[in-house]
């Protein structure tokens, strides 16, 4: 079920007019802003998701539950919804975007600033979901260690936490990454489908698909093929056993 | 520089309760046996277990007093704490191992950096600077945890069962490390240790406690001399019962006399040697006023010596000879007596 369209896409692939393909201007524009998106999309919900992991981990709060499941829930909702969701949160007369613009003018929906937001908001769970487990089973023993030594908690985050969750945090960042490099339900309702500003390359997969340019959609989808497959290669030691 | 620590704390089936000084001119050890709350004391003098009631001042300034709503995070308290296990950072090298204390407090990179080295040389590690923990042995990363406890030149420096995680070949190594580094070190000094050994070889004043409380405490040759729990008793190796004298007899619990040595008069300790312990077959005559009915139970050897438990109205370790083993046939078991001299009997009030 999963080899055989993976070998279909392979196999139908344009191998000659790849490098062609991949050279058209719109499909060199949404690889460029796929990547700022998906890097924007991944800063953010670093910036959010490892404070925010590490309170899940580490405080003890009425709700907690609730909080948790509802980071985790943009992993199981049809990212239609989130975006639909997005667009009532952060839309021009959504209730968080309405204040949004009056204070500073700025909308989140309908451009570059809205797709990193649709991809953060489907990423960021998977960064949560490693990063918490990673702050729960670390040895504690160091921190309290280095307290002893004088280090506050700052400098102890700093200097020993984060020196010990790295390697499951770059895992989590990679998860999300990939992630948020495949948006497209989210990113098309609440973002839209510009080039230039919205139009990802998942985006102009579809629209290539829908217009008959199957060469450019088959070029491109090798290429996030080839994306995933390296970051499952980077993840194998994690995720796989070791080699 | 001192501590003073008046804890009383529940943590699961443990209620610490005690209070403990522990001033800058003597090396304190507390002793007692596992479970007995020592490793909780540690960690409450440090700040790592939040005590109920009592008051811990370290250096004249209060750090926790729950009832005034005190209690100074670890960070803040001017202490160094050596663990049982080396607790290293694993993604720094030796010397910045040493020098994070410093750096913490804001010491720039270079000063900080030198002062490590000097702390790693002093504990003979100089030729480890570069290593990562990893690369280090078990006694070489506990001799980093010392140097980087000494590095901040705390008030208080917390050693908690220093060298039991360590395998026996690297123990008297760091054993003469940590006593030339107490020795010398200028603050209040605490060890916890479960073995008395050890406590001989490290501290100068010795604290037992037995199921958190403080059962005896006083300098180590006193102590030793005149134990007043029974588990400290049979880790020195000596027999501990307790009664009430009255002239040249002690009567036990139950019911049992032992004769002594010098009168005496109400609660007391009577400690045996027990190479002052004679075991036969067949019940003694002779000079001997104490006599007693048993049952030989445990046999080890030590050496060409062996310790047997022998159990009945007055429970005893006695020591004889390998040869005496084999002629009794204590090994296998059954009805002994034992006799002491009562001269051979030593008696503290209790």
């Amino acid at each position: 079920m999963v080899a055989l369209p993976l070998s279909a896409l392979i196999v139908r692939a344009p191998w000659s007019s790849l490098p062609h393909d991949l050279h058209q201007r719109e499909a060199a524009t949404a690889l460029r802003l796929s990547l700022e998106t998906s890097l924007g999309a991944l800063a953010v919900s670093a910036l959010l998701g490892v404070p925010l992991a590490w309170v899940l981990a580490r405080r003890r709060f009425p709700g907690r539950a609730a909080v948790r499941a509802l980071v985790m829930l943009p992993m199981v909702l049809p990212p239609v919804v989130g975006g639909i969701a997005l667009l009532y949160a952060f839309g021009r007369r959504g209730v968080a975007g309405r204040v949004l613009f009056a204070l500073t003018g700025w909308r989140l929906v309908f451009n570059t600033s809205g797709a990193i937001l649709a991809e953060a908001f489907v990423a960021m769970p998977f960064l949560v979901v490693t990063a918490e487990a990673a702050f729960r089973s670390m040895d504690r023993r160091t921190e309290e260690a280095a307290a002893t030594l004088g280090a506050g908690p700052g400098y102890r985050f700093r200097r020993v936490t984060l020196p010990a969750v790295a390697p499951a945090l770059a895992a989590g960042a990679a998860l999300g990454w990939a992630r948020a490099l495949g948006e497209f339900g989210a990113t098309i309702t609440f973002a839209g489908n510009f080039p230039g500003t919205t139009q990802t390359t998942p985006l102009l997969i579809y629209l290539d698909i829908e217009s008959g340019h199957d060469g450019t959609a088959l070029a491109l989808s090798l290429l996030l093929l080839a994306v995933s497959l390296a970051v499952l290669v980077g993840l194998r030691d994690r995720w796989l056993g070791s080699p | 520089m001192s501590v003073q620590a008046r804890i009383d704390l529940t943590l699961g089936s443990l209620h610490l309760d005690v209070d403990l000084h522990v001033e800058d001119t003597a090396v304190v050890a507390v002793v007692g046996p596992n479970g007995a709350g020592k490793t909780t004391l540690v960690r409450a003098v440090a700040g790592l277990a939040p005590i109920d009631r009592g008051r811990i001042v370290i250096d004249g300034v209060v750090v926790e007093d729950p009832s005034a709503g005190i209690r100074f995070a670890p960070e803040g308290r001017g202490i160094g704490v050596v663990f049982q296990e080396p607790r290293l950072f694993p993604n720094l090298s030796a010397q910045e191992n040493v020098a994070f204390g410093l750096r913490a407090r804001g010491t720039p990179k270079a000063a900080a950096r030198a002062v490590a080295a000097h702390w790693l040389d002093q504990v003979g590690l100089a030729d480890c600077e570069a290593r990562r923990p990893a690369a280090l042995s078990g006694g070489q990363a506990q001799r980093v945890a010392l140097a980087r406890a000494l590095a901040t030149e705390p008030a208080v420096l917390l050693l908690d069962e220093p060298l039991a995680a360590v395998d026996a070949s690297a123990r008297a190594e760091l054993r003469h490390v940590l006593r030339l580094e107490l020795r010398r070190y200028p603050g209040a000094r605490l060890v916890v240790t479960h073995d008395p050994i050890e406590a001989a070889a490290l501290a100068d004043r010795v604290v037992v406690i037995e199921g958190g409380r403080i059962v005896q405490e006083g300098p180590l040759v006193e102590v030793t001399a005149r134990p007043r729990s029974p588990w400290i008793a049979s880790m020195l190796g000596l027999n501990l019962l307790s009664g009430v004298a009255r002239n040249t007899t002690v009567r036990l619990a139950n019911g049992a006399a032992v004769a002594i040595g010098s009168a005496a008069e109400g609660p007391t300790f009577v400690a045996i040697r027990p190479n002052a312990v004679s075991v036969h077959r067949e019940r003694p005559g002779g000079s001997a006023r104490n006599v007693w009915p048993g049952e030989a139970a445990e046999l080890h050897l030590v050496g060409d010596r062996a310790r047997i438990r022998i159990t009945g109205p007055v429970p005893l370790i006695a020591e004889v000879t390998a040869a005496a083993v084999a002629e009794l046939h204590l090994a296998d078991g059954g009805p002994v007596w034992a006799s002491v001299k009562a001269t051979e009997i030593e008696t503290y009030p209790e």
